[in-house]
């Protein structure tokens, strides 16, 4: 049950006629059967809801709204036929051209087969392999940030990171080293079994 | 994954359906080598495996209905083109008289550009199936992409 907003006066209407009158050409129609009252304001569903599928001049990659619930177009290499035709409103000329597709194929031209190939193909599969340089740009990307964050890694140490312990000093860590093998740290199989302390050296 | 195995028939070049092993290419140059293995879409552990035969006869028979509508078509090819493998000529030529039923020569065209991109980098099985297709192609008036020059940007 589709709903329509007129005014105060909320009028329920079946889906099914809703859906028949989708077409703009069809609005007499609806009117003409929904709305006997002509000083009713109303605003149609069809306004209501997104547009229908995308004109044939416009790209599908511009930002409109699509209408999900019609066949949509789409080039996929693993979908080599789509739900529709890439045209749907056909000039005068690639009527006719329709027209002699019904005859004999042998009777067409390589031009008029590439222009029926057209109008329900946007892209030929040798199109839609086509490599792009996405790539550079993505990795000229990830380098940046890289690059930035290496900045700011530096700036860090440079600025942020308080003085080192005075433990991290050579002269300290020797006087550790001694320290542990004085205590015979892990003498068996670790640390001191590795000294040799009748000659004062590692083993 | 299902493992491919190589069809039937040693000595003859091409046999049933040709699949696309992940393991490597199967050169229609190469004869097969001689063991007896159904080939499967699906592998059950019980039931009975369809042959490529099979496999091809079902397809065939699809495309082969007489009043085929254009839904049946476009379904038919897309679940085509999602199997792993190369379809027979056969079952192309049943294609595209069917497309020719539905006087859509576009998607004749199509069906063509779709088989040579499934074949990937087997480059020697696109050739074998328009040479095998040639005589359909020549009867129902059907241009290769590469005759139209649209395989080339």
């Amino acid at each position: 049950m589709a709903l329509l907003y007129c005014h105060d006066t909320a009028i329920y209407i079946q889906t099914t006629i809703v859906f028949e009158v989708r077409e703009r050409n069809k609005r007499d129609y609806f009117l003409s059967q929904g709305l006997k009252n002509k000083n009713l304001d109303c605003i149609l569903l069809e306004q209501l809801v997104p547009k229908a599928t995308l004109p044939v001049s416009v790209h599908p990659e511009v930002a409109g709204s699509v209408d999900m619930s019609q066949p949509l177009y789409w080039d996929r290499l693993d979908t080599p036929l789509p739900d529709r035709a890439y045209k749907e409103v056909l000039t005068a000329a690639d009527k006719s051209l329709k027209q002699k597709e019904k005859g004999p194929w042998s009777q067409l031209s390589k031009e008029e087969k590439i222009a029926l190939y057209r109008v329900t193909f946007r892209q030929t599969y040798a199109e839609m392999k086509q490599p792009s340089a996405e790539w550079k740009t993505v990795m000229g990307g990830v380098f940046f940030f890289l690059g930035f964050t290496g900045l700011v890694v530096w700036w860090q140490a440079a600025y942020v990171y308080p003085e080192r312990p005075r433990t991290f000093t050579d002269e300290w860590k020797a006087k550790q080293l001694k320290r542990m093998l004085d205590m015979r740290i892990n003498p068996i199989e670790g640390f001191s079994s590795k000294w040799d302390y009748e000659k004062g050296q590692w083993k | 994954m299902n493992p491919r195995l190589s069809p039937t028939h040693c000595g003859t070049m091409f046999r049933a359906v040709f699949r696309l092993s992940a393991t490597g290419a199967r050169s229609l140059a190469r004869s097969r080598p001689c063991y007896s293995a159904p080939s499967a879409t699906r592998c059950y552990s019980h039931g009975k495996v369809e042959t490529d035969e099979e496999f091809d006869a079902r397809w065939v028979t699809y495309f082969s209905k007489p009043d085929i509508d254009g839904w049946e078509l476009r379904k038919g090819m897309n679940t085509l083109i999602g199997y792993d493998l190369v379809p027979e000529a056969k079952i192309l030529d049943s294609a595209l008289r069917a497309c020719r039923r539905l006087n859509d020569l576009a998607s004749a065209i199509r069906i063509l550009e779709a088989v040579k991109d499934k074949a990937g980098p087997h480059k020697d099985i696109y050739p074998y199936l328009i040479q095998e297709l040639k005589p359909t192609l020549s009867e129902l008036g059907i241009s290769t992409p590469e005759e139209l020059g649209i395989d080339k940007l």
